[in-house]
């Protein structure tokens, strides 16, 4: 539930961010995220980012799928 | 002599005297002069030889003004394409306009340039017209009512119910364009994208897929309700199954990303410039290459086939592999924050 | 896009899909929790790409289909007063409550619109302030922060015709409930991965400890949920109940400390009204003594008093969304299913929302 989608945070004015998804902008309230970045990704929900994307948990995620196929390719 | 034109619409323009006579006159007329319309007699007189199509539409599209469009061009575009999926050229448009007191008439002003504009493009003509005023409030800034008359030739039979299994399906270009363009300029909902509605008259692209396959089985446009609602009113009428790959139905980026951001699937979402052909599978690479050749047709691609299996519904091969039903849209598009 | 394309390939998802039908032995019941994902899975048929061991049984959290009909009679009560706009996310538009839906009243000249942001309703009430505008606060712990930021916000900018009809839920309660209640067997339960990047992973450390339960925190793209079950699975076999987070971009253990603070700031526990259970003690969230002055229970608390008198609250007849919603029956088992209710004229909640397992059953099912 809650659909919560990561957008790219273009530019901060106060507790509200430009954001940006496959050429889409809108403008959200980054009031629940007040340590995000320029250039940050951020989960957006009902206009509110929510969290900031952790893009090393992102990368190891992936990299963890990566050795579990390799993993289930040895078998 | 003159009577002075007020900056709005007032109740007097719709009533049939001097001001509603300037208003036809200075604002219809000279943009949408041909023979028939000049004549302003009660009805236009024509002739014509063969099968004819008739059909009509309504057009109470909110906001009036959008990115790609307005209701002038949507209006003249929905009417010539519901004629030209039945194969036939259009001919003639009728053109009536209930306005609501009030509306600026330099928004009317570019509203008829509009109709003019997509008209020349379709080389239809609106041959006849009304012009109402109701009051503020009974009305929503404009609606429009187009009706249109067009020509089948001969040996043409394209209908819904005309879809065989092993034929191919083939969708015009991206889906999604228009229904997001309008969302994007709703209250409560505003984000910004340069995507712009794909509201477009597609009568030349059908003449093309007409004449290299005049055995064309079905053709339709997904407007309201979109793709899946298409494709299941052919799957029902021909009481066939159709199977589409998502992977193989093309849709922009942009679309993609306001749909996550509003919960909508794209399937569901209108067009106004697409349409959906369902040919024999021997004729499909050919109305493909014809519908490449056409601006509007430009990334059309085969995006499933027909079969006997499932009759009367639509499945999609999903990105991941398995399947799952498409069902026609439920009631309004709404998005959803769940 | 990124962090959404990646998690979508379907050569892995294949793959790992192999590796859990490899690791899966004994039959097991997972639930997932949330209406999120039941709309993921049925949209992605990863149902069809799990083994048979694995059952899966829609969970209560879809924040439409829990909203008590009474809730909503009050919604649709509120909307019929004339100096009233009700601003409301557009799932809860076509939910029929005992008389009439937020549709349905809309049609009637009640003056309802639908945002996506309370941000858009705030904006609303400045721009009519001679208007009542009151927000109808359907959600979780995804969206409480939510609207505790824009009640904050309203205090502070002064708009004083901004007010709130809290409905908000919380999900370790009603977890705790329905475990409780014993009535399916569970051996793990999918997390809902954005109510855990507000929550974190502590408060749902009861699951595994007390009831034996596995239960990995997880994303909504189909590699985060395959990976999940991958994870659960794992957890079963070796038969070590944890809480683990698969969603690690997006969840930290300690949750979103300041939407946290937000919360506390504004809202106060109280019990929750939920369909299809009843009143869970402790799983609501209402609106505190300081704030309460933007509480339309309060503002409106006549209004709701008579239309509350006027017109009970009534279940419709035959319809078994509260059993769909606690697990404890599958949309086919529903005699209405299909026929008397489908998504063009819904009985019950569940086939309203697009998170609504019978909705997803409907629109997405198995050929």
């Amino acid at each position: 539930m809650c659909l919560a989608v990561p957008v790219k945070v273009v530019s901060i004015e106060g507790d509200e961010a430009e954001t940006e998804i496959g050429g889409v902008r809108r403008r959200v309230s980054v009031a629940l995220t007040p340590e995000v970045k320029a250039g940050d990704y951020v989960l957006l929900h009902t206009g509110y980012a929510i969290g900031v994307v952790d893009e090393v948990e992102a990368k190891e995620t992936l990299k963890l799928f990566e050795e579990i196929i390799n993993l289930s390719e040895v078998h | 002599m003159e009577q002075a034109m007020n900056d709005t619409i007032l109740l007097a323009h719709g009533s049939g005297g001097k001001l509603s006579h300037a208003l036809v006159e200075t604002k219809f007329l000279p943009l949408l002069a041909n023979p028939l319309l000049d004549k302003l007699d009660d009805s236009a007189i024509f002739e014509a030889n063969g099968r004819l199509s008739f059909t009509t539409d309504s057009y109470v599209v909110d906001p009036i003004f959008f990115p790609g469009g307005d209701i002038g061009k949507l209006a003249v575009c929905g009417t010539v394409n519901d004629l030209s999926m039945s194969g036939a050229k259009p001919l003639y448009l009728s053109l009536s306009v209930i306005i609501e007191e009030g509306l600026l008439i330099a928004d009317l002003e570019r509203i008829v340039q509009s109709i003019k504009a997509a008209a020349d493009e379709a080389q239809v003509d609106i041959i006849t017209g009304d012009t109402k005023v109701v009051n503020q409030g009974q009305a929503d800034k404009l609606f429009i009512n187009t009706s249109g008359i067009g020509i089948i030739p001969a040996g043409i039979d394209i209908s819904g119910a005309n879809a065989k299994a092993g034929d191919r399906v083939i969708l015009s270009g991206t889906i999604g364009d228009h229904g997001i363009a309008i969302m994007s300029q709703r209250e409560g909902l505003r984000f910004e994208t340069l995507l712009e509605s794909d509201c477009a008259p597609l009568n030349k692209l059908v003449a093309q897929m007409v004449e290299a396959c005049p055995n064309t089985h079905c053709l339709r446009d997904p407007t309201r309700g979109g793709l899946a609602t298409t494709l299941n009113e052919f799957a029902q009428q021909s009481n066939v199954g159709i199977v589409v790959e998502e992977d193989k139905i093309p849709v922009k980026e942009g679309v993609r990303a306001a749909c996550e951001l509003l919960g909508l699937d794209p399937i569901h979402v209108a067009n106004e410039g697409k349409l959906v052909a369902i040919v024999e599978p021997d004729d499909a690479n050919e109305v493909l290459a014809q519908m490449k050749q056409n601006c509007y047709g430009r990334d059309a691609a085969i995006i499933g086939e027909v079969t006997d299996d499932y009759p009367g519904r639509v499945i999609m091969k999903t990105r991941l592999g398995p399947s799952r039903i498409i069902d026609m849209l439920s009631g309004e598009l709404l998005p959803r924050i769940c | 896009m990124k962090f959404i394309d990646e998690y979508q390939n379907s050569e892995l998802a294949k793959k790992l899909a192999q590796r859990i039908t490899g690791h899966s032995v004994r039959s097991i019941r997972l639930m997932e929790f949330c209406g999120g994902h039941t709309h993921a899975i049925m949209r992605y048929g990863i149902r069809q790409l799990l083994p048979e061991t694995i059952e899966m049984k829609s969970g209560p959290g879809c924040p439409v289909c829990v909203t008590a009909i009474g809730d909503l009679d009050k919604a649709i009560a509120l909307s019929h007063s004339p100096g009233v706009i009700i601003t409301t996310f557009g799932d809860m538009m076509r939910v029929p409550g005992s008389y009439s839906s937020l549709q349905q009243a809309r049609a009637e000249g009640a003056n309802i619109r639908i945002v996506y942001s309370t941000m858009d309703a705030l904006e609303i009430a400045k721009a009519s302030p001679e208007k009542s505008v009151i927000f109808i606060g359907i959600g979780f712990e995804t969206t409480a922060p939510t609207i505790a930021a824009s009640i904050v916000k309203a205090e502070k900018e002064r708009i004083g015709n901004f007010y709130v009809l809290s409905f908000l839920k919380l999900t370790p309660p009603v977890m705790k409930a329905l475990l409780g209640l014993g009535e399916i067997k569970l051996d793990g339960i999918i997390g809902p991965g954005h109510v855990c990047v507000i929550t974190g992973s502590h408060p749902y450390e009861f699951i595994p400890e007390k009831y034996g339960v596995a239960y990995v925190i997880s994303g909504f793209e189909p590699l985060d949920i395959l990976l999940s079950v991958d994870k659960l699975v794992q957890q079963i076999e070796t038969g070590s109940p944890k809480v683990e987070i698969a969603y690690r971009r997006g969840v930290k253990p300690e949750g979103n400390r300041k939407a946290l603070e937000l919360m506390q700031q504004v809202f106060e526990i109280d019990g929750a009204d939920w369909r299809g259970i009843g009143i869970v003690p402790q799983s609501g969230l209402k609106i505190n003594k300081q704030y309460q002055h933007l509480d339309a229970n309060n503002a409106f608390s006549g209004l709701l008093r008579s239309a509350r008198n006027d017109k009970p609250a009534k279940e419709p007849k035959g319809c078994r969304c509260g059993d769909v919603v606690r697990g404890a029956a599958t949309p086919l088992e529903c005699k209405l299913f299909g026929k008397a209710c489908t998504p063009e004229k819904p009985v019950g909640p569940c086939m309203v929302s697009s998170e609504g397992a019978c909705s997803a059953y409907y629109q997405y099912g198995l050929p």
